[in-house]
């Protein structure tokens, strides 16, 4: 059992224009074995916040906290709270080219399992995951991300999140710009690593879609910086009806792009 | 026919934008040193060049005062001759083309000469080790390989050492001959090398040229590629590696004076530590005669730290619409940061994650280095690159 929670969670985006703040006070506490959809227009900051918590260099935290088991994530470095439990699958997986997802896979499991898995298990176990998110054994050899097309790139931060194992894993808009069937093969491998790990997720997107394959447990609205209201599957249905409009107008509006 | 053009030299002092007074083509060359005058830096092709660095290879003043050692390991079919000035084979690739390669041309007292037999595969790579005169001793010399008809080789040119050292490096290709050749810059701090390569490939030669730059304190190397006969194929590959102080330069001119011949350049640098400069100069002159030509020469620079500089300028010259295609880019940046919080938001450290992505940057051309040894000991060598700054 284990226990994140963002405490009055104030950011910024530098930008050579100077810094613009847009995280204003985000509360919110996630415990293992839950799910919680982040639903919010564009604009909100809904991927600053995901970003903020992985510690994304472009962002800088002007104040609050981010505890996990009560430990203050924000002090740590980016490798540090990944080797803490905490897992980002970003909605624009970076290519690295020339690193071989191979090696990839293989460096990272080694960093945040503190050793290095033995190599027939592992070759055995990175198989399976593959197999299991439809991903061609081909894949293995080919630079990181590099050529790969949006619901490759999806499929592959899942199988990260599979092989790395977090505690905690935050999936920012890991459903946009896929198709049906990717959306479907993709939301499986979420499920099946939530049901045989105990872990807490952060499911950040835009639409409802991808809650008709992945059940929350909670639903919270997030507009203008900050969660503007919090409740179970039926404040997506309710999203779903009438949109964001007056959130957006609650917020004050410095949100919608 | 295609031209492309890519982010000419972005971030990390980007080369002035550069018109040829003259075509490339133009340039004058002679076996005679005294047909060129004494340059004073501010030529074209001298001016990223730190003149007072070359002691004197470039004005006269650096008589011959010790000679560089040739050690061979070669494939039983490969033969090794050392040769008088005089041995009417040399100078068959091309003529020197600035005042310290016909200084060098000039003052060479015998050749090396590598012969692959025609229609022989070797059956190793041939590896010739030049070991530099020694601290403050100058030396000029000459190298030859020769794959004739239908020959098919791998060479390696190791250079080690110490001291100054001008040379020519010629590669005659037979028709239909297949040569790689890599050549090693792998010299002690105080080195100076200063080495024009003349590449001339024959009818259906095909040509995988290798340049790799480690060492040294100035190393200037000007590869020329021309094509004696249709269907030529020549690959020019570089991988350069300047640390602090270092002074690295890659000039290279190809010239399709004839039709259907296909050229292929990449050069990838990493720079780091205060005084690091790499210079890379890709020429490229289609003549009007050289219908069918197929080009594309890229080059790109990873600036590690502050205080280094990499000059990227390329040039391409078409003097004809009836081409297969052409195209250049080049670049030259600083760490990615996505690249780098990304690799690190799955765990690996800063550290570990700088040299994967360096790694990744050379993956590219070490690939391509197709003779074992050489790739591993390439690889040894760049992560012995990336110990010494922590990076």
């Amino acid at each position: 059992m284990a226990t994140l929670e963002i405490k009055d969670l104030h950011a910024a985006v530098t930008t050579d224009e100077g810094s613009k703040e847009i995280l204003k006070g985000v509360d919110l506490t996630v415990r293992s074995g839950e799910i919680h959809a982040i639903m919010g227009p564009n604009g909100s900051g809904k991927s600053t916040l995901s970003y903020a918590i992985a510690g994304h260099p472009k962002y800088e935290v002007t104040s609050g906290e981010v505890l996990l088991d009560g430990e203050n994530v924000l002090d740590m470095s980016v490798d540090e709270r990944a080797r803490a439990g905490l897992f980002l699958a970003m909605q624009y997986p970076v290519e690295v080219p020339g690193v071989s997802m191979s090696n990839f896979l293989r460096s990272a499991a080694t960093s945040v399992r503190g050793e290095a898995p033995k190599l027939r298990h592992w070759v055995k176990e990175v198989k399976d995951e593959m197999a299991k998110l439809d991903i061609s054994s081909e894949f293995a050899e080919r630079s990181v991300n590099e050529g790969f097309s949006g619901g490759e790139k999806k499929r592959h931060e899942i199988l990260q999140l599979a092989l790395l194992r977090p505690k905690f894993a935050i999936l920012d808009e890991t459903d946009s710009g896929l198709d049906v069937d990717a959306l479907r093969v993709v939301s499986d491998g979420v499920n099946e690593y939530t049901a045989n790990n105990d872990v807490g997720v952060m499911l950040i997107t835009h639409y409802t879609r991808i809650l008709k394959h992945i059940h929350p447990d909670f639903v919270h609205v997030f507009a203008g910086g900050r969660i503007v209201e919090s409740g179970g599957k039926e404040l997506a249905d309710e999203l779903e009806e009438s949109g964001y409009v007056k959130y957006i107008e609650k917020a004050g509006t410095t949100a919608a792009v | 026919m295609t031209v492309t053009e890519e982010n000419t030299a972005n971030t990390a002092a980007a080369g002035e934008a550069v018109v040829p007074a003259v075509s490339r083509g133009e340039r004058f060359s002679s076996y005679d040193v005294e047909a060129f005058e004494v340059p004073g830096g501010r030529e074209e092709n001298w001016r990223f060049t730190p003149m007072k660095r070359l002691r004197g290879l470039h004005n006269g003043s650096a008589p011959a005062t010790g000679e560089i050692k040739v050690d061979a390991d070669a494939a039983p079919e490969v033969r090794i001759e050392t040769v008088g000035r005089d041995d009417e084979r040399l100078g068959a690739a091309g003529t020197p083309s600035d005042r310290v390669a016909a200084q060098a041309y000039s003052s060479f007292t015998s050749a090396t000469l590598v012969t692959v037999p025609k229609e022989t595969k070797a059956s190793k790579p041939t590896v010739v080790r030049l070991s530099g005169p020694g601290e403050g001793e100058t030396a000029y010399g000459h190298v030859q390989v020769r794959a004739e008809a239908f020959a098919e080789a791998a060479i390696v040119l190791d250079h080690v050492g110490s001291g100054t050292y001008a040379d020519n490096v010629e590669f005659v290709i037979g028709d239909g001959a297949q040569l790689t050749v890599v050549s090693v810059h792998d010299w002690a701090d105080d080195a100076v090398h200063v080495s024009e390569q003349h590449l001339r490939l024959g009818r259906d030669a095909k040509l995988k040229h290798i340049v790799v730059t480690l060492g040294g304190d100035l190393v200037r190397v000007s590869p020329t590629a021309t094509f004696a006969g249709p269907g030529g194929d020549v690959d020019m590959l570089g991988l350069y590696f300047a640390d602090a102080g270092q002074h690295q330069e890659h000039r290279l001119f190809v010239d399709h004076a004839g039709p259907n011949c296909k050229s292929n350049v990449l050069y990838k640098g990493a720079l780091q530590g205060d005084g690091a400069h790499g210079v890379w100069i890709g020429d490229v002159l289609i003549r009007a005669a050289a219908e069918g030509t197929e080009t594309f020469e890229l080059n790109r620079n990873l600036v590690l730290t502050e205080g280094a500089r990499a000059d990227s300028v390329p040039n391409l010259e078409i003097e004809t619409g009836e081409i297969a295609g052409a195209g250049h880019a080049s670049a030259t940046g600083r760490f990615d940061d996505e690249q780098l919080f990304y690799l690190q938001s799955r765990g690996i450290e800063e550290e570990q994650a700088r040299r994967l992505v360096v790694r990744g940057f050379f993956h590219e051309i070490l690939m391509k280095i197709d003779i074992p040894e050489v790739r591993e000991r390439l690889e040894a060598a760049i992560e012995a690159e990336l110990q010494a700054i922590g990076v």
